[in-house]
C-alpha cells in the first residue's frame, strides 16, 4: 500500500513534467519565423477549383499564373510581349506564325510542343468570350513542326496578340495536349503546366491550403519582369497559400509573423497594420477594380430606355464608394466604362455619375416614361463584403428618385443562381444586381462582357442592341490605335446612353506584407516570381 | 448488452436513410446552382447548361438520388462538385482537427467543471457556490468569438505564448499540437465548463438529499468519500448525458471557433460546402454528423449501466 501511495504522485509528476517539457519545446518553436525558403501567403479566397479554363474565379486564375505559362503577356505599358513564344504577322494581316522559345518543359519533364499549345488554345477558345471571337475569325490553326504553329484568319483581326495575352479570366494558359484534350466544360484532373512553380498535389486541401514548389527546370526570359511579361525568376523554394475565412485572424497572423503576405486585407482593418514598422502596406495592382450595377433588359421597368436612364441619373459614384470602400485613398471616381488609367479611358456621358447625381432629372425622366410603380427587385448579397454595400446605396438613390424598390437579401450563391434566370420577376427573376471586375477584364470593347447586345446569349441582363454590336464590330475592324480609341469612345457614348450598365467607380485594395519579403511586383494580378525573403 | 447494442446499431440504419433522403431533397429545393459557382461571372446560359450536364445536374432529381444512393450503399460518399475531390478524402482531411479539438475541450471541461460542480453543491448556499455559479453564468453568456479574440490578444499577440492561428496534427508531436490547440480548446471550454459545472451541481445537490447519503455520513465516512464515491457516482447519469451531447455538439458546431483560429475542421468544410451548394459534400457531412450523434447516444446509454447498476439492457 505504501508503495502505491508514493508511486502514484511520482508517476503523475513525471507525466506532467514530460508534457510540460514537450509543450514548452513546441511553444518556443512557434516564435521563430517561417523558413526563409517558404513564402506563406493568405490569398483573397480559398482555392477550390483547379482548372483555370472552366471558371472565371480570380483565385483560380492566380493559381493558373503559378503553374502555367502564357504564349504572350502584357507589360506595364499595355504592350503585348513574347512570353513562351514570339510571333510574326504576314503583310496582309491574315497569318500569325508563333515560334516557341527554347528550353520550355512541362513539369513532368517532357518538352512543350506546338501541338500542346494548339490543343490548349482550342480548349480555351470554347470557354472564353474573346477566344470565341478569335475562333469566329479563324480559318485554321496548324502546327508546322515541334515548335511552330500558325493561325490563319478568314479576315483581319488585329487583336489576336492582345487576345492571347489577356491577363485576366479566362487566361489562355498552356497545358500538355493530353490534359487540354479534356472537354472544355469538364474540369481537368491533372495539374501539369510549364510555369515557374509546380503544384504539390499531395498537400492540396480544397479551400484550405495549396502548395507550390519552384520548378527547377523553368527557364525564365532574360528581360526584366514587367506586369505579366518578362523574366519570371523564382527566388523562394516554396509558396504556401493558406486560406483564412476570418479577416481579423489574417490580420493577427501577419502581425505576429505567422504569415508573410496578405493579398486582400479588408479596408476597415487596415488601420491595425498601417503604422506597423514591420509591415508594408501598398497597392500592387495599378488599376484595381470596377464596381458596377447591371439591369435586366428583358422585363419592366428596365426594358424601357428612359427608365434605365432615370436609374443612372439617380445614382452617383461617391455615395456608393463611400459605403463600399470608405477611405478615399483607396477609390477613384471614374466614369469610364473601360476604367481609368487605361488606353480607352473616357468620361463622356457619365457626368451625373461622377458628380452628385441628378435626382430631379431622374424624376422627370420617370414621369416622361410613364413609370407605373413596377417594383425594382434588387439582389442583395449579404455574405460577400465586396458586394454588400452597393445594392443598399443604389436602393436608397432609386427610392429618392421615385422608384418602388424591393431589396431582396440573400447569399452570393443565390445571387449567381438568380441572376442567371431569364424568367419574369414573379417567377424567380430579377431587375438589378451588382458585381465587381478587375479593370483588365473590362478595359476594352472586346473583353468587357457587359458591352454586347446579343440578347439572351450574352451576359446576364441580356440586352438586344444591334447598334452596340455594330459599334463593337467597328472596334474589332479598327487597325490603328487612333481608330481603336475613336471606336471605343463611340461605343462608350452609345452604351451609356442605352445604360448597358452603370459603372459605380474604381477601387484599389492594398496588400500587406512583412518587411522580410521584398521584390513584390506591380501587376494586375498577384504574381509570386521575383519575391525574396530573408530570415526575421 | 450485446444484443441491445446490435439492435441499436440496426435501428440507426433507417434513421440514417431517412436523413439521407430528407437532406437530398431539401438541398435540391434550396435555391442555388453549383454550376454557376464553377462557371463564374462571364458564363453564358449555354455554358452554364453544359457545365450542369457535365456534373449530372441536368438529370431528373430521382435519377440523381438513386445514382448517389447506389454509390452510398457501396460506401462511396461521392465526389465534390466544386473541387472534384472525393468527399471521403475531404472529410478525412478535416475530421482530425475537429475530433482532436473536441476531445481536448471535453477533457479540459470535465477536468475543471466536475470538481467545480461538486464543490458548489457541497458548499451550497455559500460564497463558493455563488462564485462558481457566477463564473458559470459568465462563461455561458459570453459568445465564443469574444472569448477567442480576448485570448488571442492576450496570449498570442501581447504575451506571444501561443500562435494566433492554425492547426498541427498530433502526429507531429504533442507540443506543436498543443501550442495551437490550447487557445481554441480553452475558448470552447468556457461554455462547456459552465454547462457541465451547473449540471453537476444540480445533480449532486439532488443526490446529497437522498437517504443513502445520509446513511453514508451516519456511518462516519469522510466527506470526500461521500461526495466522490456515493454522491457523484449516482449523479453521473445526467452529467454523462450532457458531456456526451456536448461532445456531439462540439463535433458539429465549432465553426465559429474554427474560423477565429483558422482550424481546417469539418465545421468550416460544411459551411464552405453550403455556400457553394456542393451537394455531395453537404450530404456526406450531414450523414457523418447524424452517425456521430447516433454513436454518441449509444455510448452514453451503454455507459449508464456502468455508473448505475440498476440500469440493465
Amino acid at each position: 500500500m505504501q508503495t502505491t501511495k508514493t508511486t502514484k504522485p511520482s508517476l503523475l509528476k513525471g507525466v506532467l513534467a514530460a508534457a510540460f517539457l514537450t509543450f514548452s519545446t513546441g511553444v518556443c518553436g512557434f516564435a521563430s519565423a517561417v523558413s526563409a525558403e517558404t513564402l506563406v501567403v493568405v490569398p483573397h479566397s480559398g482555392l477550390r477549383i483547379l482548372d483555370p479554363i472552366i471558371t472565371t474565379a480570380h483565385i483560380v486564375r492566380n493559381h493558373g499564373y503559378m503553374i502555367y505559362d502564357t504564349l504572350l503577356a502584357f507589360d506595364a505599358d499595355f504592350k503585348v510581349q513574347p512570353q513562351m513564344a514570339s510571333y510574326t504577322v504576314s503583310d496582309d494581316g491574315l497569318t500569325y506564325t508563333f515560334t516557341l522559345r527554347d528550353g520550355l518543359k512541362w513539369h513532368d519533364g517532357t518538352p512543350v510542343t506546338a501541338e500542346d499549345c494548339i490543343a490548349s488554345v482550342q480548349r480555351w477558345g470554347k470557354r472564353d468570350t474573346s477566344g470565341q471571337v478569335l475562333f469566329d475569325k479563324l480559318e485554321s490553326l496548324t502546327a508546322n513542326g515541334e515548335k511552330e504553329f500558325t493561325f490563319k484568319l478568314k479576315e483581319t483581326f488585329a487583336y489576336l496578340p492582345e487576345t492571347l495575352a489577356k491577363p485576366s479570366s479566362v487566361v489562355p494558359f498552356m497545358m500538355p495536349k493530353r490534359i487540354a484534350a479534356t472537354p472544355a466544360d469538364t474540369a481537368i484532373t491533372e495539374f501539369i503546366g510549364s510555369g515557374p512553380f509546380k503544384f504539390v498535389t499531395e498537400e492540396y486541401q480544397p479551400g484550405v491550403k495549396s502548395v507550390y514548389e519552384k520548378f527547377a527546370d523553368y527557364v525564365p526570359r532574360s528581360e526584366a519582369p514587367s506586369w505579366l511579361a518578362g523574366g519570371k525568376v523564382v527566388k523562394v523554394d516554396r509558396v504556401e497559400w493558406t486560406a483564412m475565412p476570418d479577416p481579423q485572424t489574417a490580420m493577427n497572423a501577419i502581425q505576429s509573423g505567422e504569415i508573410d503576405y496578405l493579398e486582400a486585407p479588408p479596408i476597415d482593418l487596415l488601420p491595425l497594420v498601417e503604422g506597423n514598422d514591420e509591415l508594408t502596406v501598398r497597392k500592387l495592382s495599378p488599376l484595381g477594380g470596377q464596381t458596377m450595377g447591371r439591369m435586366n433588359f428583358l422585363y419592366p421597368p428596365f426594358d424601357n430606355k428612359k427608365i434605365r436612364q432615370a436609374a443612372l441619373k439617380a445614382m452617383n459614384q461617391k455615395d456608393v464608394l463611400d459605403a463600399f470602400i470608405g477611405n478615399p485613398a483607396y477609390y477613384t471616381i471614374c466614369g469610364s466604362l473601360f476604367g481609368c488609367g487605361t488606353p480607352f479611358e473616357s468620361t463622356a456621358g457619365s457626368e451625373t455619375l461622377t458628380g452628385s447625381g441628378d435626382v430631379e432629372g431622374a424624376k422627370a425622366l420617370l414621369k416622361e416614361a410613364g413609370y407605373d410603380g413596377t417594383p425594382v427587385v434588387i439582389l442583395q448579397p449579404t455574405d460577400v463584403t465586396t458586394t454588400k454595400a452597393q445594392p443598399v446605396v443604389a436602393a436608397n438613390a432609386l427610392r429618392a428618385a421615385g422608384f418602388n424598390v424591393e431589396l431582396q437579401p440573400m447569399d452570393w450563391q443565390t445571387v449567381v443562381t438568380r441572376r442567371a434566370s431569364q424568367k419574369p420577376v414573379a417567377e424567380g427573376g430579377w431587375n438589378m444586381f451588382f458585381t465587381n471586375w478587375i479593370v483588365p477584364e473590362i478595359m476594352t470593347p472586346l473583353n468587357n462582357p457587359m458591352l454586347n447586345g446579343r440578347g439572351k446569349n450574352g451576359f446576364f441582363g441580356w440586352p438586344t442592341d444591334p447598334k452596340l454590336e455594330e459599334l463593337r464590330a467597328k472596334y474589332l475592324a479598327a487597325k490603328t490605335p487612333d481608330e481603336q480609341k475613336a471606336a471605343a469612345g463611340e461605343l462608350q457614348a452609345h452604351a451609356l446612353d442605352e445604360v448597358s450598365y452603370i459603372p459605380l467607380g474604381q477601387y484599389n485594395v492594398p496588400s500587406v506584407w512583412r518587411n522580410v519579403v521584398t521584390g513584390l511586383l506591380d501587376a494586375p494580378v498577384p504574381v509570386f516570381w521575383n519575391i525574396e525573403k530573408t530570415e526575421e | 448488452m450485446l444484443a441491445y447494442t446490435f439492435r441499436r446499431i440496426l435501428a440507426a440504419v433507417p434513421v440514417l436513410v431517412t436523413v439521407a433522403v430528407f437532406v437530398f431533397l431539401l438541398l435540391r429545393l434550396t435555391p442555388g446552382d453549383p454550376a454557376a459557382i464553377i462557371a463564374g461571372d462571364m458564363a453564358t446560359p449555354d455554358q452554364l447548361e453544359r457545365i450542369r450536364a457535365s456534373l449530372g445536374l441536368d438529370k431528373p432529381i430521382i435519377v440523381q438520388f438513386f445514382s448517389w444512393f447506389w454509390l452510398l450503399v457501396q460506401g462511396d460518399l461521392g465526389t465534390s462538385l466544386i473541387s472534384n475531390t472525393p468527399v471521403a478524402k475531404m472529410i478525412g482531411q478535416h475530421i482530425e482537427p475537429t475530433i482532436s479539438l473536441a476531445l481536448l475541450t471535453i477533457v479540459l471541461s470535465v477536468a475543471i467543471a466536475v470538481p467545480l460542480g461538486v464543490i458548489a453543491a457541497w458548499r451550497h448556499g455559500t460564497w463558493v457556490d455563488y462564485t462558481v455559479m457566477t463564473i458559470s453564468v459568465v462563461g455561458f453568456s459570453v459568445p465564443v468569438f469574444v472569448v477567442g479574440y480576448i485570448l488571442i490578444q492576450i496570449f498570442a499577440i501581447d504575451l506571444k505564448w501561443f500562435p494566433v492561428q492554425g492547426f498541427r496534427s498530433i502526429t507531429r508531436g504533442i507540443g506543436p499540437f498543443l501550442e495551437r490547440a490550447v487557445l481554441p480548446a480553452v475558448t470552447l471550454a468556457s461554455i462547456y465548463i459552465a454547462l457541465i459545472a451547473r449540471m453537476t451541481r444540480a445533480a449532486v445537490l439532488e443526490v446529497l438529499g437522498e437517504d443513502y447519503v445520509r446513511t453514508a455520513r451516519a456511518k462516519g465516512l469522510r466527506e470526500k468519500t461521500v461526495l466522490f464515491r456515493h454522491a457523484l457516482r449516482n449523479a453521473a447519469v445526467p452529467v454523462l448525458t450532457i458531456i456526451g451531447t456536448g461532445f456531439a455538439l462540439l463535433i458539429t458546431g465549432v465553426v465559429v471557433t474554427e474560423s477565429i483560429f483558422n482550424i481546417p475542421g469539418i465545421g468550416r468544410l460544411t459551411v464552405d460546402a453550403i455556400l457553394a451548394r456542393d451537394y455531395p459534400v453537404i450530404q456526406g457531412m450531414i450523414l457523418l454528423t447524424s452517425g456521430i450523434y447516433v454513436l454518441v447516444n449509444l455510448l452514453i446509454d451503454l455507459s449508464y449501466s456502468f455508473f448505475d447498476p440498476r440500469i440493465r439492457y
